[in-house]
């Protein structure tokens, strides 16, 4: 136990204050400035609220507050603006909408066109908690996203920031920490689902000759369509330092580093903001709450290298290094960084720590599942209606996610599959629907939670261009450092490409999979072994796809260009010309007046030709 | 304390090994590898060493430390597929002219495909094939062969402490190349060919001369004559298994059935290197001046010390290498002893070492475009030639040496090992200082492939402080000691290949290419020719007493400076060409050089520049004035720096107008 010297920071005090300070700013409107919505125009929407609350005219008998927060996470119908104080949701701001709603705070209305629209029952839904797409989240590591100034620390201790960090410096023995993590049962969320606590523990117990150790975030967040740990890192960067300072104290480690992508500029001007005030506030730092207990933060932008997010690579390239994967053993808990042991977890499983720590591990664990306790936040992108940023407790089932939170297939199509996990997860079909999400049952079915991209396909997808581009994307970002995954990816993508030209025999599929396990079973990192997870996926579930490209030259959605045809309807092609006009290679030929016909060996699929009969008389044949 | 571990279901004891594939290879079972290296940092690319171990899966060999009770699987399903699936993918992705590659036979890849048995190539074929570095006389880089296992990578860094090479780019486009893509002889190699050693496939191969030889013997006007290095005996007899000392006289046979005039031991230009350098010593050594001497035989270590350390530029000996100094004696002193000129002899030498072809084309050992020494081949080159000759080389008949430069010293032998100069110098200095006999000529402390030797001697109650290193790594740490003052020596012997000449890398390569015990072996034959020899010192090689009386009066002589001797050049910059601004003007009458290098921008030298160029486009004096930006001057206390037709001249930003008016304006107009 540490007596804790009361002349430092009180952070009651500091509640109190913010308090205060933000009763006596005014009406707090949160803008949703997390890249999306200012992808959107945020900013403008925010300075418009700036402008307008400042100006005599509009002037209210309160203040205006407008507030650039992170991510809300309905990314879909950004710029995002909340009025807490009537818990009133707008979708879809613009600039322009502003003065529509600063003179509705004089009536106390609602600008009822700016509110979402339930698509299946066409209510404009007044209240934000009835937001289906919010309703049946549980939003704990999110839970100040969106609600707080994240430039702002004082907006943290609003929320019991640093009570946490606090309560363990002046409460706990390092040991007993891990004992809560552990207890927890919280595990790894970049994708394996290591139990953090042990992880912990082993850094904890290793030895080294000069007492160093560190402790790294993982913000190298790089698959395709995943943007957790950037919505963490924009929208409440402090709860990630707290969480590293509560991991340092509980393993001994003095000095850390947040590995963030040169790709995240705002995640990283907030973390640099964040930490600048933590320092001056003394909760990160030397001696921090007069307990003795020291510790830096250092940001390491990466240089945007996908294999980077794989711990060894990762301590590589903060060595000044080439990312490149080392060989484990030794695991970075013994040898790490700078050769000492080293602490690794990724952003958002930071984030989940100090919640833990202030309430406890068996709040914890009444979210989710008994073998993988807690929420997982996931990010909804592709053909689905509410694309964004969401937090469910593990085991929530896909149809839970897809349908209920994200509201269903856009246009009303089929769903056909989900890829799960980024690059390195599987493709999973209508029939897992009703699985639970959680570490175990992922990798049963050849997936894994990853870092919890989920792209959703529909039946307008061809799933063997789905493989190909995640094969693709590993190819490209492979280090090239062990051959498997360096020469085996490139070969698996020659294979793909035959089938998606039309040019592959049945045999390449037998190839295709004895590559995919020799991959898997030889490769260095954790990279190349998932590497072959999304064909393999795809051909346990839709073989026959790959086999009707091979066989029959089909694609039954339609999507291979290879395997269309265009064709001319004699009987309704009048000859007016048009079409052999338009066609950039001359594929068309014929007489005025008379059908024409497509040079099929000419012909390169482009489509233009489609659009310019005036007849209807051009169509696609797949 | 021996521990034990099951491998294929039979027991193995195991103690300090660094890793399962060592305890699994001692044990008698092959695990095959491509990327490890028993010198070298371990690395864990290739995947070919995988096993599968109870409990833990499939692992590489190379990188699990071996434990109590592990119970290993060699050939599995898994393993073996992964093995094979490699090769196929290596394959698929190399130039596979193995027919009439360099490697055929000795190729890492070609060996292994055979030995497991891959039969069919089920992913294509090669498609792009990019262009071979050529640009310098010892290397040879094709990229169309590189499995990329990264050894060449490890060795540069870790045996030269140099790091030319490193991985680029990513996925199927990851190559290994010099920085910026440039080609060897544009950045700091050295040519000591470790990177070759270490070289799995033909990927990086020496640069042949044999052809070159060939048509120099087939000529009838030349009189071609062979030196051999010492280090070549010594693996040649390891390659036939031959006895040391016979095997060079094998050599000089064989030499003379290729076709070559006359052959020499470079064990005669060592003893005079040493007459030379051991009088060099002894004079810097009474003058207590430019301490440590370094020895200066090794040309990778010399080129290293002249982009590295200029500053000790001056410590180094200034007599040229063996190889150098017959160099210069067969094209002086050979044509009058043989009765011809100088023109139509051919000088070639055998050498176990790259960096001798770099050292040979230096200008400093040419004399009208005459080479001294016109053509260096290392000892694989010598042994294909003698295989593309037909000679049955075990069995014929031995042959002495010629004339007039045929006999030679043990402390001339021992130069091919690590502390062999210098022990050899010791021998000679000893009793050039004090001018008594040496009894006793061996000087333990000296020998043995340890990377740093030293040793203390008492001569006439005068201490002499000697440190040997092999690999630059070691001379490097050891610089940065003298830099620091905490170490002080009278003589440093630098030798760039680990173990010294017998690990060149123009040396056959040996099982697990660089495996210290080989080394040592050679080493161990030199010693050994040094004892059955007559004589052990330079000094009383009477060949060399001979040379000095009717050519070269004395070490250190006027004749024997011009002969023997040579001057280094700082070569800190490889290639300073600069960056020029708009089209340069053959017209030009002035030009600006401006040095844009981290110091002198700090002090504004951007600004100048945009100072100049505004007033150069003002005064409309684009084709007059031509302006280019450089990357260092080494004046970098001085910044910012510029140099007007060559000159510096001393200017602020905020004089720039003064200075452009006063040297530029002036005189232009």
């Amino acid at each position: 136990m540490n007596s804790l010297n009361i002349c430092q920071i009180n952070l009651a005090e500091e509640k109190e204050k913010a308090k205060t300070s933000v009763q006596n700013k005014g009406k707090r409107i949160l803008i949703c400035a997390g890249t999306g919505c200012v992808a959107n125009g945020a900013l403008e929407v925010y300075e418009k609220f700036a402008e307008l609350g400042a100006d005599v005219h509009f002037k209210q008998e309160k203040n205006l507050s407008p507030i650039k927060t992170g991510c809300h996470g309905f990314c879909e119908k950004g710029v995002l603006v909340i009025i807490p104080e009537n818990d009133v949701t707008y979708v879809k701001v613009k600039a322009s909408d502003v003065q529509e709603i600063v003179e509705s705070f004089k009536t106390n209305s609602i600008v009822e066109r700016l509110l979402y629209v339930d698509p299946e029952n066409n209510q404009a839904i007044k209240k934000s908690s009835e937001i289906k797409f919010y309703a049946k989240q549980s939003r704990t590591s999110l839970s100040n996203c969106g609600k707080v100034d994240p430039e702002n620390i004082d907006e943290y201790f609003l929320y019991d920031g640093y009570q946490a960090l606090y309560n363990i410096l002046k409460n706990n023995k390092p040991e007993d920490v891990c004992k809560i993590i552990i207890e927890s049962g919280l595990r790894g969320r970049g994708g394996g689902g290591f139990p953090t606590g042990k992880k912990w523990e082993f850094v904890r117990l290793a030895k080294d000759e000069n007492n160093k150790k560190y402790v790294i975030c993982n913000g190298d967040e790089g698959d395709p369509g995943a943007f957790m740990d950037r919505s963490i890192m924009e929208g409440d960067p402090h709860k990630v330092l707290e969480g590293m300072a509560i991991a340092a104290y509980a393993t001994g480690a003095d000095e850390g580093y947040i590995y963030v992508r040169a790709e995240y500029p705002l995640a990283i001007t907030r973390l640099r903001i964040a930490i600048a005030q933590a320092e001056e506030k003394g909760l990160l730092g030397k001696d921090i709450f007069g307990s003795g207990f020291s510790f830096k933060i250092h940001i390491k932008e990466g240089a945007g290298a996908f294999v980077c997010g794989e711990e060894t690579a990762l301590i590589a390239s903060i060595e000044g290094e080439r990312g490149m994967p080392r060989s484990k053993p030794p695991f970075p808990a013994h040898k790490g960084l700078f050769n000492k042991p080293t602490l690794i977890n990724n952003v958002e499983t930071f984030a989940n720590v100090p919640l833990i720590i202030l309430k406890d591990a068996q709040w914890f664990k009444a979210f989710g599942t008994e073998k993988s306790p807690g929420t997982k936040t996931f990010a909804l992108t592709g053909e689905i209606n509410n694309t964004g940023l969401i937090e469910v407790p593990m085991g929530a089932t896909l149809r839970q996610i897809i349908f209920d939170i994200g509201g269903g297939i856009r246009n009303n199509k089929k769903f056909k599959a989900v890829q799960i996990g980024g690059p390195s997860g599987g493709c999973l079909t209508e029939e897992h629907l009703d699985l639970p999400l959680d570490y175990e049952t992922l990798i049963s079915v050849g997936a894994m939670v990853g870092s919890g991209g989920l792209v959703v396909m529909n039946e307008d997808t061809c799933i063997v261009q789905i493989a190909r581009f995640f094969m693709n994307f590993t190819q490209n970002e492979s280090c090239g450092k062990c051959i498997p995954c360096r020469e085996g990816t490139k070969s698996m993508l020659d294979i793909l490409d035959r089938i998606l030209e039309g040019n592959a025999e049945l045999k390449d599929l037998d190839l295709l999979e004895e590559l995919a396990y020799a991959i898997k079973d030889g490769s260095l990192c954790g990279l190349g072994k998932t590497a072959p997870n999304p064909v393999l996926s795809t051909l346990k579930y839709f073989r026959n796809e790959y086999v009707e490209h091979i066989e029959q030259k089909k694609c039954r959605a339609g999507k291979c260009a290879s395997m269309k045809t265009i064709e001319i309807i004699k009987e309704l092609c009048k000859g007016c010309s048009k079409c052999a006009r338009i066609c950039p290679t001359s594929a068309i030929e014929g007489k005025i007046k008379e059908p024409y016909i497509i040079n099929q060996e000419k012909c390169i699929k482009c489509g233009a030709c489609l659009n310019s009969c005036p007849f209807n008389a051009i169509k696609e044949v797949c | 304390m021996s521990k034990k571990l099951t491998v294929d279901g039979r027991e193995v004891s195991f103690t300090d090994e660094r890793n399962l594939l060592e305890v699994i290879r001692k044990a008698g079972f092959d695990v095959p590898t491509l990327c490890y290296r028993s010198d070298l940092s371990i690395y864990g690319a290739c995947r070919m060493c995988v096993v599968e171990i109870e409990g833990r899966g499939i692992q590489t060999s190379c990188t699990v430390p071996p434990e109590e009770g592990m119970k290993v699987t060699i050939n599995t399903e898994r393993t073996r597929r992964i093995r094979k699936v490699v090769i196929e993918l290596l394959l698929k992705n190399h130039d596979r002219e193995c027919t009439t590659c360099e490697r055929s036979g000795s190729c890492d890849l070609q060996n292994l495909s055979n030995k497991l048995g891959v039969k069919q190539l089920r992913l294509g074929k090669r498609e792009e094939f990019l262009p071979l570095d050529e640009s310098n006389p010892s290397v040879v880089r094709d990229q169309n062969k590189c499995i990329l296992c990264g050894a060449c990578i490890r060795a540069c860094k870790e045996i030269q402490g140099h790091g030319v090479l490193d991985f680029a780019n990513r996925g199927s486009n990851t190559i290994v190349t010099p920085a910026f893509k440039k080609d060897l002889s544009q950045v700091d190699c050295i040519y000591c060919g470790q990177c070759v050693a270490h070289c799995p496939t033909a990927a990086l191969r020496i640069k042949s001369d044999i052809d070159r030889t060939w048509k120099e013997i087939h000529n009838k006007d030349k009189v071609v004559v062979a030196q051999i290095a010492p280090a070549v005996r010594a693996a040649v007899a390891q390659k036939f298994n031959l006895d040391p000392q016979k095997t060079v006289q094998l050599i000089a046979a064989a030499l003379r059935r290729i076709g070559f005039d006359k052959v020499f031991d470079t064990s005669f230009s060592a003893d005079l290197t040493i007459m030379e350098e051991g009088t060099e010593f002894v004079t810097k050594f009474t003058e207590k001046k430019n301490l440590p001497l370094f020895t200066s035989c090794c040309p990778a270590w010399v080129r290293f010390a002249e982009q590295k350390y200029p500053q000790y530029l001056s410590h180094l000996s200034t007599c040229r290498s063996p190889q150098q100094m017959f160099g210069s004696v067969i094209k002086e002193l050979l044509p009058k002893e043989l009765g011809t000129t100088k023109e139509n002899i051919v000088s070639v030498s055998i050498m176990p070492c790259t960096a001798k072809k770099a050292e040979a084309v230096r200008p400093e050992f040419q004399t009208n475009n005459i080479q001294d020494v016109d053509i260096v081949l290392t000892t694989q080159e010598l042994i294909k030639m003698i295989e593309e000759a037909g000679i049955d080389f075990a069995h014929i008949e031995a042959e002495e040496f010629d004339s007039p430069f045929g006999l030679f010293s043990g402390a001339g032998v021992i130069f091919g090992a690590s502390g062999g100069v210098a022990e050899a110098a010791v021998r000679t200095a000893y009793e050039l200082i004090t001018k008594k006999k040496l009894e006793k000529v061996t000087i333990k402390e000296a020998r043995g492939i340890n990377t740093l030797k030293e040793i203390i001697l008492n001569i006439e109650g005068q201490e002499v402080k000697i440190a040997i290193v092999n690999t630059l790594i070691e001379a490097e740490k050891l610089i940065e000691r003298l830099n620091k003052g905490e170490v002080y020596y009278d003589m440093v012997e630098v030798m760039a290949c680990p173990g010294g000449c017998v690990g060149g890398a123009g040396q056959p390569q040996l099982r697990d290419c660089c495996s210290r015990s080989g080394i040592q072996d050679r080493a161990d034959d030199l010693y050994e020719i040094d004892v059955a020899l007559p004589i052990h010192k330079s000094h009383e090689n009477e060949d060399i007493k001979k040379l000095y009386k009717e050519w070269l009066e004395k070490p250190n002589s006027h004749s024997a400076h011009k002969l023997l001797h040579t001057h280094y050049k700082n070569r800190k910059r490889i290639n300073s060409e600069g960056l020029s601004f708009g089209k340069n003007s053959e017209h030009a009458l002035m030009n600006i050089e401006i040095c844009i290098g981290s110091c002198c921008y700090k002090n504004g030298s951007y600004k100048l520049m945009d100072k100049l160029n505004e007033l150069i486009q003002k005064q409309n004096l684009q084709d007059k004035v031509n302006m280019t930006a450089v990357f260092c001057f080494e004046n970098c206390s001085s910044g910012p720096n510029i140099k007007i037709n060559g000159e510096f001249i001393e200017v602020k930003p905020e004089n720039a107008e003064e200075i452009f008016n006063k040297y530029i304006l002036a005189k232009v107009k």
